[in-house]
């Protein structure tokens, strides 16, 4: 583990986790729905509609370029970090659904009926949803990979699904509702040798992993900023430029335009192309600062440290009685999804709140992997690096004592 | 059919005795055990209620101009919070169902669950039991 890693320097980064909730101090472990943000960014924010708030790209005003050269600086701060080629393969989006649903429509003019388009069976419902939406626009057929009890991807399957006729392939980098962390490069290197698209979701991993686009060869990595220690609606979609060249724009308006006239519109180059409308400057600017702490921290610090709290909260839980976890591959973030014999998992959620311990109930968006275990839903904690062991203990204690009265 | 104002007061002060939270929602639990359950062959898609992260099912009929309801839930809080509107709702005419306010369920501390960001879909549950009353009320003019 890295010499900078200070737990207690960390927390103090953030000011959320010394509040109380129900009286009691607050424990989150809701991560992978939401980060934490530190000072750091919250001060950006503030830095930006205080001294510098301007619309950006086209004011000649010193504020407009004060803005504009911070959001830039912030686009290359994201570039660096997952070692694009060119910033003008970063594009700013509203987060991760936003970056699918600008990929899904561009494809729509890629696919013609009897083209085959993969997702796998571990995807989050915006994973889902576009790509079923866009095979029934253009008479694509969707396959499914299936997964495995350990909540792994069958890559056998995979394989088998594979043709001449695919041409995307849609997979998470890793599970949102059981963590586990894909073979993508496997993944993106066969689907290449047939000359298939993919697209990573990254919302999941980026907290954790820090992907190389360039060394992964992917041709569409996206990822959302408010997982990632920054504001919600600001995301990035990576895209080597020779696909962001060829997909159509996803929004007209201002900012993508080259040329107008009533008869012919010429858009602009890249990234601008898809960046209609006045963007989110500050949410931007402020995902940049995240990346930098992040970075600071370093993810080898952050993925040791992550692992530790995983293995100790893997251990306490399953000493429970009546605890199975879902999703046990070897290859996961720090994620436990999980259910009590007998306790419906809204039942837990409800009670350990009262105790202020914050964790996501439900089906977490990801129905089709309910239902490949047959239950309602799980409890998911989710830690992050700014999370401890004594928080563990509180939210052990907690179950616990929620079984006691729900048994 | 008792008066609906006085089962709401005997709810609120039967409530009133607990000190704390976790007390209170022993007693939500207790009170689902006494929940008049739903016939099995009405545990369908038909009678869930939407907007629940648990399942809730409900089901009303009509009994000497009185709107009778029975539940289950596979969440056992829900069931709690179902056990006590249909306490209060139950055997009442349709219109009395429609008249009658939810204050109480501020009053016993569960104020929290009928904000529209729970998932335990309080509020859809009493928007059906009004559904059901105004359907019957609708019948029987």
């Amino acid at each position: 583990m890295s010499n900078s890693f200070n737990i207690e320097k960390i927390r103090a980064d953030f000011p959320i986790l010394s509040r109380k909730v129900n009286g009691h101090p607050l424990v989150y472990f809701d991560n992978a729905a939401t980060s934490q943000t530190p000072s750091q960014v919250i001060h950006a924010i503030v830095d930006y509609y205080e001294n510098y708030n301007a619309n950006i790209h086209r004011g000649v005003h010193t504020l407009s370029q004060e803005a504009t050269d911070a959001y830039e600086e912030a686009r290359e701060t994201l570039r660096a970090h997952f070692n694009a080629a060119k910033k003008e393969e970063i594009i700013f989006t509203s987060g991760t659904t936003h970056g699918i649903n600008l990929v899904a429509s561009g494809f729509a003019s890629e696919l013609k009926k009897g083209d085959e388009v993969i997702v796998s069976a571990l995807e989050h419902h915006s994973n889902i949803v576009p790509w079923q939406m866009l095979c029934e626009k253009t008479g694509a057929i969707l396959k499914v990979i299936p997964m495995t009890n350990s909540g792994e991807l069958d890559m056998a399957a995979f394989q088998d699904l594979l043709s001449a006729q695919t041409k995307l392939v849609f997979v998470n980098h890793v599970s949102n509702a059981l963590g586990t962390v894909n073979p993508i490069k496997t993944i993106i290197t066969e689907a290449h040798k047939k000359g298939a698209a993919v697209l990573i979701d990254g919302a999941q991993a980026a907290p954790h992993i820090k992907a190389d686009v360039q060394a992964l060869d992917v041709d569409f990595y996206v990822v959302s900023g408010h997982k990632m220690c920054g504001p919600t609606g600001v995301g990035v979609l990576y895209g080597k430029e020779e696909w962001l060249n060829k997909l159509p724009p996803y929004q007209g308006g201002g900012e993508m335009i080259d040329q107008v006239t009533f008869e012919k519109t010429t858009y602009a180059g890249l990234p601008h192309k898809f960046e209609a409308g006045t963007p989110n400057i500050c949410g931007g600017i402020a995902f940049g600062k995240a990346i930098d702490y992040l970075n600071e921290i370093s993810f080898e610090a952050i993925a040791a440290y992550e692992h530790e709290l995983l293995e100790y909260a893997t251990k306490q839980l399953l000493e429970i009685e009546g605890v199975t976890i879902y999703g046990t591959s070897k290859e996961k973030t720090a994620v436990i999804s999980f259910n009590i014999e007998g306790i419906h998992p809204y039942d837990i959620g409800t009670i350990i709140d009262k105790l202020g311990i914050a964790v996501r109930t439900g089906h977490h968006c990801a129905q089709p992997i309910m239902d490949f275990y047959k239950i309602p839903g799980t409890v998911r904690a989710s830690f992050a690096f700014y999370n401890t062991k004594e928080e563990i203990d509180a939210f052990v204690a907690s179950v616990k004592r929620a079984k006691i009265m729900l048994s | 059919m008792s008066n609906i104002k006085e089962i709401k007061e005997e709810i609120v002060d039967e409530f009133a005795m607990f000190d704390d939270w976790m007390q209170r929602y022993e007693y939500m639990i207790e009170l689902g055990k006494s929940l008049p359950l739903i016939d099995e062959q009405y545990k369908n898609e038909d009678h869930i209620i939407k907007g629940c992260q648990s399942k809730v099912w409900v089901h009303a009929d009509m009994k000497d101009g009185l709107v009778v309801f029975t539940a289950d839930s596979d969440a056992i809080i829900t069931k709690g919070i179902i056990a006590i509107l249909i306490r209060v709702f139950s055997n009442q005419a349709p219109n009395t169902i429609l008249e009658t306010d939810t204050d109480f369920i501020d009053e016993i501390g569960l104020k929290e669950h009928l904000s529209p960001t729970r998932a335990n879909g309080l509020v859809s549950m009493i928007k059906q039991i009004k559904m059901y009353a105004l359907a019957y009320q609708t019948k029987v003019n």
